[in-house]
């Protein structure tokens, strides 16, 4: 490893990203040396998505410069920064769900190896050594799509290595991953920096991974605000850096004894997602769930609210029974869902912010089969300004909102119908830092007015700064249930991985 | 992939169409024993080359995520203008070169679609609605709208050119014309692009995921190109053998065979949402259908109940996949 | 990003261009061919020519809006026309009395939009419930009902109607004609019941993003099932009017108007993957396909040639149309996470 600035591999100087008036990136340095490995920090928004697009050619730079290996170049695309070897591992693993494991991993290689036949025994060769080099075993011939989310990462990872990357991206790399697993993808790390491939984790909780790392760099709306070598950083230091506050939020005042239950689920079961899950929600209570990537959080939350149907078991909610995989009874019950993934599945991007809001309330503001335009609006603008949403015109599309305002629209379709059980995945997913704690006092106001919350999330300090219970899922069953005030982020990182 | 069958081999389509033949075939030779005979693969056969080779290429495009509509209007395009134009240039042109002007004529028109598809993104199903009606108003309007019969003597003579003839020992008539051979080298032409070369898994690889296959570096436009100057390609030579072996060349015909072929295809379990097809199910599902085209009346049914037949056919074949696709999805959801 | 001013939005809207191409068509025509575009006659005969297709574009409109497609109108349209006109056929008579015809004809025609209901009903369960692309599932119901009005006939027209059928399609009221009024009464309807009620806000937001109507607990089956058995109500009063006007109901007639309707939808701003669309776009794509082929009919083009400008015309306003389009299909792509 040397410093010499001349035998950086990627050096990005005063790189800007603007997308339609949004800066994403901001005039940013960045430089990686081979063998080297560096831990990209920022919170969700905070660009580091856009910089990684930029390396791998997916995305063009507004202004200025990248250099790959010395080489300056003007219009990067995927096939030019992969033939470069800058490798990236996508969140969303970016397989063929239709082909196989061995073509998957075989494809980029051989694409960029420039042969026009395709050997399929020879794809089968490379994939099998490289599954070989992680020490995993999975089946060759089987079809992504049939595989579990763990595998298709490491199918992602097999791919990436199957090239001769000299650098690895990997974003989010440990999301899916148990302990064991990250451990021993540590130790493939180890081995490849000692190849002299570097190696950026992008992620927003890097404490896992900061001990094979050499430098730190952390971004925060699209600003570069800390750079340094690992050694000068630990989480608590990382998490400051990337949210710019020293202050920990107030943890939540603890629920009323006396309080009645909102919801309960007993022996909640679906096959392949989660299992006997039991537990009581009271009202003004803020309930977390959390586990990995997979554990069947999210199965557990959507099957809640009706979107997947449970094999078993029963959900009562203000001493009524839900009947099981209908989100229309569940919406009507008085339970509402806001989703993790706001772009695909919370919001309607196209359509009008006010109509974000009123598509929860159109049957209620319907007279003899006419809507009633003027109070459906009223009402929803009313929401809006409630929520303090920051729009300056309510008729424009929602996708002209920042992430936390966007997150804000989503909340006011839900509060507009007055839930007694609000389940909220990722909250604060794609969030700027300041929103960010203003969505936390939204739930944690919303509690305090006898609303029973969930929050489904693997962001930690949020789980902490929300939640008086933490249920923690692993494999589909519940193992520990936490009250909020009596652990530190750490002991419950460990319980969450372990 | 061990045992007797390979996994889900009882819920592919490819499984399920064979065993509708074959099941189709038992209750015809039953009602009408002489339907079990050589005269009748003869004829099946001589009836699917056509069909096939559109099916092929049908195929290959919903294997890529799009659907085109305009290959019939292409073929029949490339079969008429070809014919014209060999009667006016040179009537005695040997039939190779009028198979390489239908087949240039058809990749010109298929280059049409992929200029819009690949180069503008638009969706495929109404650039090859408006292609369709372009290419046969063009057609008809200053091409040609009249029948010809009197077609170039090469034309002729290559509907006669025979792998084999003859009448069997209990007296059944049976011709193979060497056009199914051009069914054969497109079969394995189409398997050896799909399956040998990087472009073929290219095909499969955008039909997967679009994102994707633009993150990985596989260049979309190109490969979207080559799939509709492919399929003009060989709509252009489908055209010419029809025109060829129905010793005619009508502007009016084929278009309007394109759902048939479509029903061919996706029973043959092609998806439309792209990344899945075989031509092992292509080639099963147009002889489903030519069955249904030729022998419906042999098992009972009239005539008349051909289009509803084909219509559920293919309601049934594209059903059963996605209510299945869709039932996994609520179980792992 | 500065924001856009109402008349820079008015003018940027496609119905605002469409309302320009609807007039530099008609003046081009007028321009071409003054004495006989503007002669009465033709502007009558035009008014009476168009709301056949115009219904079954409205038809194909409605079920656009959520992404989806009906390709099976037209065989809509003919099948009930066929089972229309074999009640009127079998139970009435050319030389019966005009109440009595009157009746029949009612008859006749409620049938026949509860057949088209149906249909439309069996298009709607295909796609919610089971779950068949929009395409494929109408592509084959839409031979399946022509199918039907093939095997029904034998292929060959169903005729001899007492004369109060042919009303719908020629006669006038109040000098209006009678297929005018139907349409502009379903135009305006299909209008009311996008924009005004919930039902229509719903199909709209479908459109838009189908995961996120899931997720906002809308009742999208039942929403998906309604569409499409309004869509199939549509092309079977497209159907009586076709009848009415022929005089006669076949498998096959309108052959051609599939394309034309998939051609205004489009045209007239419909978005192909849903969420977006206005009636009024549609009126005014119907206005200038008229225009333009009554103009074409006048200058002696054939037939033929019309359907090549038509399909010429659907690409051209795809390609003006395309980056409003990509950009919207590429928000929608979006992987969405699983755990």
């Amino acid at each position: 490893m040397t410093d010499a600035p001349n035998d950086a591999f990627i050096k990005m100087q005063g790189v800007t990203k603007r997308y339609a008036g949004v800066t994403a990136l901001d005039n940013v340095d960045f430089t990686i040396h081979p063998g080297e490995a560096v831990c990209l920090a920022g919170e969700n928004g905070s660009g580091k998505s856009t910089l990684i697009k930029l390396l791998a050619g997916v995305e063009q730079l507004t202004s200025g410069e990248i250099h790959i290996n010395g080489q300056h170049h003007t219009n990067l695309n995927p096939r030019i920064s992969s033939a470069a070897g800058v490798m990236v591992i996508f969140q969303d693993f970016s397989l063929f769900p239709n082909l196989t494991v061995a073509e998957n991993i075989a494809f980029s290689t051989q694409l960029s190896s420039h042969q026009r036949l395709f050997k399929r025994s020879k794809s089968r060769e490379l994939a099998k050594a490289v599954l070989k080099r992680i020490g995993v075993d999975i089946p060759l011939n089987a079809r992504v799509e049939s595989l579990p989310v763990a595998h298709k990462q490491l199918v992602g990872i097999c791919r990436a290595l199957a090239s001769n990357a000299r650098l690895i991206i990997m974003d989010e790399p440990t999301t899916a991953l148990t302990e064991r697993e990250v451990r021993s993808l540590l130790e493939i790390i180890r081995r490849l920096k000692k190849d002299g491939v570097a190696v950026v984790f992008v992620s927003h909780k890097l404490a896992e991974v900061l001990e094979v790392s050499e430098k730190v760099f952390v971004l925060r709306n699209g600003k570069k605000v800390a750079e340094g070598p690992a050694a000068e950083f630990d989480a608590a230091s990382l998490t400051r850096h990337m949210t710019g506050r020293d202050v920990p939020e107030v943890p939540p005042s603890s629920v009323d004894a006396q309080a009645n239950t909102l919801m309960s689920v007993s022996k909640l079961s679906k096959e392949g997602a989660f299992d006997d899950a039991n537990f009581e929600l009271k009202a003004g209570e803020v309930l977390g769930i959390t586990g990995l990537l997979g554990s069947g959080r999210t199965s557990l939350a959507k099957a809640l609210f009706g979107l997947a149907k449970p094999d078993s078991g029963e959900i009562v909610l203000d001493g009524k029974t839900i009947p099981l995989g209908d989100p229309i009874a569940a919406a009507n019950a008085g339970v509402g869902y806001v989703p993790e993934d706001r772009l695909t599945e919370g919001l309607f991007l196209t359509q009008s912010i006010v109509r974000n809001v009123a598509i929860g309330r159109l049957d209620a503001h319907q007279k003899s089969g006419f809507l009633n335009i003027t109070s459906l609006v009223g009402e929803a603008g009313d929401w809006l300004k409630k929520l303090k949403v920051k729009a300056p015109d309510i008729e424009a599309p929602v996708k002209s909102l920042s992430g936390g305002n966007q997150q804000r629209v989503a909340l006011a379709r839900w509060l507009s119908r007055a839930p007694s059980v609000l389940i909220l995945n990722g909250p604060s997913v794609g969030v700027d830092v300041g929103s960010k704690a203003e969505i936390h006092d939204i739930i944690r106001d919303l509690a305090n007015s006898g609303i029973g919350v969930i929050v489904i999330s693997d962001d930690l300090p949020e789980l902490l700064a929300t939640c008086q219970r933490i249920l923690v899922m692993k494999e589909g069953a519940i193992v520990e249930e936490i009250e909020g005030a009596s652990i530190s982020e750490d002991e419950l990182a460990h319980r969450l991985a372990s | 992939m061990s045992g007797l069958f390979p996994k889900g081999f009882f819920t592919r389509n490819e499984t399920l169409v064979a065993i509708v033949i074959i099941g189709f075939c038992i209750i015809a030779t039953l009602s009408d024993p002489l339907f079990f005979s050589v005269t009748t693969l003869s004829d099946l056969l001589r009836a699917s080359i056509v069909l096939g080779i559109l099916a092929v290429a049908a195929m290959l495009v919903l294997v890529s995520g799009g659907i085109d509509v305009s290959f019939t209007a292409i073929a029949v395009f490339a079969m008429y203008a070809t014919t014209v134009l060999t009667l006016g240039l040179w009537p005695e042109m040997p039939w190779y070169f009028i198979f390489a002007i239908s087949i240039s004529i058809g990749a010109l028109l298929g280059a049409i679609n992929g200029i819009f598809i690949a180069g503008f993104g638009l969706p495929t199903l109404i650039v090859t609605l408006g292609t369709l009606s372009v290419f046969r108003g063009f057609l008809l309007t200053f091409v040609g709208s009249e029948r010809i019969s009197a077609l170039p003597p090469a034309m002729r003579n290559f509907s006669r050119m025979m792998i084999a003839r003859g009448t069997t020992e209990s007296g059944d008539f049976y011709s193979l014309p060497w056009a199914l051979a051009a069914l054969l080298i497109v079969t394995v032409l189409t398997w050896f692009i799909l399956q040998k070369t990087m472009l073929g898994r290219s095909i499969f690889a955008i039909g997967g995921s679009v994102e994707s296959a633009r993150r990985i570096g596989i260049n979309v436009r190109a490969t979207q190109f080559f799939i509709y100057v492919y399929v003009g390609a060989l709509a252009g030579l489908a055209g010419i053998i029809h025109g060829s072996m129905g010793r005619m060349s009508d502007p009016f015909s084929l278009v309007g065979l394109e759902l048939s072929v479509i029903a061919a295809v996706v029973l043959g379990g092609a998806r439309l949402i792209g990344g899945y097809g075989t031509l092992t199910g292509t080639l099963l599902g147009v002889a489903l259908i030519v069955l249904v085209q030729n022998s419906l009346i042999v098992i009972g049914i009239p005539s008349t109940w051909q289009s509803v037949t084909i219509g559920l056919l293919i309601l049934i074949g594209t059903g059963l996949p996605a209510y299945e696709a869709k039932r996994a999805a609520a179980k792992a959801a | 990003m500065s924001n856009p001013s109402n008349s820079s939005k008015l003018a940027n809207s496609p119905e605002f261009r469409l309302a320009i191409i609807a007039i530099a068509v008609f003046a081009l025509m007028s321009f071409l061919a003054p004495e006989r575009f503007l002669s009465p006659q033709n502007l009558t005969s035009m008014a009476f020519q168009f709301p056949e297709f115009a219904i079954l574009a409205l038809a194909v409109t409605i079920t656009m809006m959520t992404g989806g497609i009906d390709l099976s109108v037209v065989g809509i349209a003919n099948f009930t026309a066929v089972i229309a006109a074999t009640i009127l056929t079998q139970f009435s008579s050319p030389d019966m009395g005009v109440a009595a015809a009157l009746l029949w004809l009612g008859f006749a025609v409620l049938i026949s939009l509860a057949i088209g209901g149906f249909c439309g009903y069996v298009n709607g369960v295909l796609v919610a419930h089971l779950g068949l692309p929009p395409i494929l599932a109408t592509l084959g119901s839409g031979l399946v009902f022509t199918g039907f009005a093939v095997a029904m006939t034998g292929g060959s027209a169903v005729m001899g109607f007492p004369s109060v059928v042919a009303w719908i399609g020629n006669e006038r009221l109040l000098g209006i004609p009678v297929p005018l009024i139907i349409f502009a009464v379903l135009a305006i309807g299909l209008h009311i019941l996008l924009t005004r009620t919930a039902f229509g806000l719903k199909v709209t937001m479908y459109g838009a993003n189908p995961l996120a109507a899931l997720f906002a607990a809308i009742d999208i089956n039942r929403m998906l099932l309604k569409v499409y058995i309004i869509s199939g109500m549509f092309s079977s009063v497209a159907g009586l009017v076709i009848m009415s006007r022929a005089n006669s109901a076949k498998a096959d007639y309108g052959s051609s108007y599939l394309l034309l309707a998939v051609l205004i939808a489009v045209l007239g701003g419909i978005n192909p993957y849903g969420g977006y669309g206005r009636v009024v776009g549609v009126v005014l794509a119907v206005l200038s396909m008229q225009f333009l082929s009554s103009g074409l009919n006048m200058l002696q083009v054939s037939n033929f040639a019309r359907e090549l400008i038509w399909g010429a015309l659907l690409i051209f306003v795809m390609v003006i149309n395309t980056t409003n389009w990509s950009a919207l299909k590429s928000s929608k792509s979006g992987l969405a996470k699983s755990s």
